[in-house]
């Protein structure tokens, strides 16, 4: 059907010949199998990173913020950089699920999911810094306007701290309810393909009973939309209103009235780097190179690009303008001569080599196709975008306009100890979601498929653009058994160790004995690729593979099947399958089948 | 009330499109249909009218706007003015610049989590909330329609449907209401 066409000359955002089926266990893998050991390894590291830092924090908390390595001219330092840093990193991924959305991208279905997971747990830890900053977080709830025990002393909307309050909560609350709702589908997929309770029980609860009907859909779709719109400029007011906290001040090199714009391209910048570098990793450890395939990681690297380039123009106009404005304090700000060549010389270059230089690379196709260089120039970004707050912060605070006040910083273990200790916290994060939720948007990748899938596309390539898009059902088996066995891909295998004729030879004549084998399968139940697992039938003495060929004909394909029958049922079957009449009684199936099964 | 249901089964997104066409043109009515996404123009085709619930997401946000005004107005006008670096405080209006972020913010917070929950609510979406779903394949790669049989034949019915290209035709009988 036409309304699938898509441009032939767009590469396919799905590999490989995926039914709608496959995408289901595809998805689904990571979180019903097991996990590998090298997630472990990994969750090892996180979590002592973690601890390391929760160690730290409690360690401020309780002696307090001269544990830091903070001084009079320097008040603010790397508490507030991390907090800028982790902020801009969840922009991707509202930029993805939400600003793309609006764009009709349809690569950002495949990706829109973990990216939103990376921008819930970036907000919470940077949500952690402010309140740590604090110095007694137990009176967080101060920031609040709530009335208190002085008199109703407001707290001060005039405030771009008090703004940030506000958008920092609308921004995490948003993002959640939005990742949720689009989750509910996908749960809904694991709870109705897991075979544990447990596992049943817990996606039950988790997808709130979302049962697909298409009312639900209709404003499962609408709410999105909507949900997209709101948060579009959302995430602009984040990071400009985080500007703010800078823009709003009286210190060079802060009161910049660039920043709003500059900030929000820095933070889709720094985004993306770190949605490249989770991305790059899990759909190895995943096996979802199909999903995101190549072409997802070149169409980021565009974003990169461009705002790559935004930052690298903001970079240059704040160094023109300081040098333009003629007022000696700008000589010192974080872009700025006095910058490049005074002692923190070595933060200024890192900021312009991470940020400027290195992305300038993927201007090379080549290059952005390349997985290991995006990895490498992701990973550069990070530590650019972590230079570039720490510069706007550090550098622009240690030279102020009384010379004598002039100094440097030296962060304390404490300081990295936090730092490295929110990282570790972030991947914990990470990685229990990558075990536990439908990494992949699996809903929405379905209504792409069609469109964008190469098998689909070849489909179309070979047959015309009006070739028919409906599944080819080959009928089997016949119209006997249930007809969830109808998919040919399920039954391959059972042909491959015999020929075409063989098969024909071996085939049940299903018409004669219809009656027969409907009143069989009555007693000892269908098979249902869906819930079911196939098994080996061979292994029961008496069963060769022309015998198993012939039971999965009748739509028998599990020991428990077996284990069910009686002598009515080997009647039947031996009234259907006439060539060894008693042979199954003989060899005592059903017990062979019993054995077996609890062997499983 | 509705009491006997032909649940039917399809495969493919574009065969139960066709399949709901058929259906409708024939003057059966489709009581409900289940996805494992959301199938594009589906609404339109089963009759359903469109949904309001973007309508209710202005309203909330214009709610949330209120309410922003509301407390800033009596929190910074009336009840504690204050002269914060020089920044007017005599009318809202003279302060309502250093106002705006909070407005908006406060703005989208209301259109968003009550549409939310409003979705939540009229979908019967909560935890602990069992799935309705009549197969667990149609959270995979099955759709499923379901087909009031009252006053009809079954019998033609089910020929009927066969022929739309169900793979799959149970009949359902006394099913509760919800």
């Amino acid at each position: 059907m036409s309304s699938h066409y898509e441009a032939p000359i767009r590469e396919p955002l799905v590999l490989g010949e995926k039914s709608y089926h496959d995408i289901s266990v595809d998805v689904g893998a990571p979180v019903l199998g097991k996990a590998n050991k090298s997630w472990w390894i990994v969750f090892t590291i996180a979590l002592v990173a973690f601890l390391w830092g929760l160690g730290c924090i409690i360690y401020t908390i309780s002696t307090g913020i001269g544990v830091w390595g903070l001084n009079k001219t320097i008040g603010w330092a790397w508490d507030i950089t991390n907090f800028v840093w982790w902020v801009g990193i969840g922009h991707a991924g509202t930029l993805i699920s939400a600003v793309l959305l609006l764009f009709r991208q349809k690569w950002r279905m495949a990706v829109n999911r973990s990216a939103e997971a990376m921008t819930i747990f970036a907000v919470v830890q940077a949500g952690l810094f402010p309140i740590i900053h604090m110095g007694r977080p137990w009176l967080a709830y101060w920031v609040l306007p709530i009335p208190n025990q002085f008199g109703s002393l407001w707290v001060n909307f005039n405030s771009p701290l008090l703004w940030d309050v506000f958008a920092i909560s609308t921004y995490l609350s948003i993002s959640l309810v939005f990742w949720w709702t689009g989750l509910l589908p996908d749960f809904a997929m694991i709870r109705d393909r897991t075979k544990s309770p447990f596992q049943k029980k817990i996606y039950g609860i988790l997808s709130f009973g979302w049962s697909g009907r298409v009312k639900d859909w209709q404003r499962f779709e609408e709410v999105s939309l909507v949900l997209a719109g709101l948060a579009t400029p959302l995430v602009l007011s984040v990071h400009t209103i985080v500007s703010f906290d800078f823009a709003t001040s009286v210190v060079p090199g802060w009161h910049s009235t660039i920043f709003p714009p500059y900030f929000v391209a820095g933070a889709i910048f720094s985004g993306f780097a770190m949605v490249q570098t989770l991305l790059i990793i899990m759909r190895k450890v995943s096996n979802l190179e199909n999903y995101i395939t190549v072409l997802h990681i070149e169409y980021m690297n565009k974003v990169i690009l461009l705002t790559g380039g935004i930052v690298t123009v903001a970079y240059i106009t704040e160094y023109f303008i300081g040098w333009y404005s003629g007022i000696p304090y700008e000589n010192y700000t974080y872009l700025s001569f006095g910058a490049a060549t005074g002692p923190y010389w070595w933060a200024f270059w890192a900021l312009i080599t991470c940020n400027l230089i290195v992305p300038l690379s993927l201007w090379v196709k080549k290059l952005r196709r390349n997985i290991m260089w995006t990895f490498f120039v992701a990973l550069v970004i990070n530590i650019g975008m972590w230079f570039e707050r720490f510069d706007i912060i550090v550098v622009d605070l240690s030279k102020d306009r009384l010379t004598s006040s002039w100094t440097m910083f030296q962060p304390t273990f404490v300081d990295i100890g936090t730092f490295m200790g929110t990282i570790g916290f972030f991947f914990v994060l990470f990685l229990l979601y990558a075990r536990t939720f439908p990494v992949i948007a699996q809903a929405e990748v379905k209504t792409i498929l069609k469109s964008s899938g190469e098998s689909f596309k070849k489909l179309r390539a070979e047959h015309g653009d009006d070739a028919s898009h409906v599944q080819t059902i080959e009928e089997y088996p016949a119209d006997a058994g249930p007809s969830a066995n109808v998919e040919g891909k399920h039954f391959k295998s059972v042909f491959d160790d015999s020929t075409e004729e063989d098969s024909e030879k071996n085939q049940v004549d299903f018409e004669q004995y219809r009656g027969k084998i409907d009143n069989l399968l009555s007693g000892i139940g269908t098979f249902d690729p869906a819930v079911h697992k196939q098994d080996d039938l061979k292994k029961i003495s008496g069963v060769g593979p022309v015998m198993e060929q012939k039971l999965h004909q009748l739509g028998i394909f599990t020991f428990e099947q077996v284990s069910r029958m009686t002598d009515r049922e080997y009647d039947l079957l031996d009234e259907i399958i006439s060539e060894f009449p008693g042979r199954a009684k003989r060899d005592d199936w059903a017990g062979q089948a019993l054995t077996l099964k609890n062997k499983n | 009330m509705a009491a006997t249901k032909i649940h039917a089964i399809y495969t493919d997104d574009d065969l139960l499109m066709q399949a709901v066409k058929q259906t409708r043109a024939a003057n059966y009515h489709i009581s409900e249909v289940f996805t494992p996404f959301p199938v594009h123009g589906l609404d339109h085709a089963v009759g359903l009218a469109p949904t309001r619930i973007a309508i209710t997401s202005f309203l909330y946000g214009l709610v949330g706007l209120s309410v922003a005004v509301a407390m800033m107005n009596f929190m910074m006008i009336h009840d504690w003015p204050q002269n914060i670096g020089g920044k007017p405080s005599f009318t809202y209006y003279q302060n309502m610049p250093a106002f705006i972020p909070i407005m908006f913010e406060l703005t989208v917070f209301f259109a968003g989590h009550l549409m939310v929950i409003t979705f939540y609510m009229r979908s019967k979406l909560w935890p602990f909330k069992k799935a309705e779903n009549p197969d667990v394949r149609t959270t995979d790669d099955h759709f499923l329609m379901e087909v009031d049989a009252d006053n009809h034949d079954v019998e033609k019915l089910t020929k009927f449907l066969y022929d739309t290209g169900a793979s799959e035709i149970s009949l359902i009988e006394n099913e509760q209401d919800h």
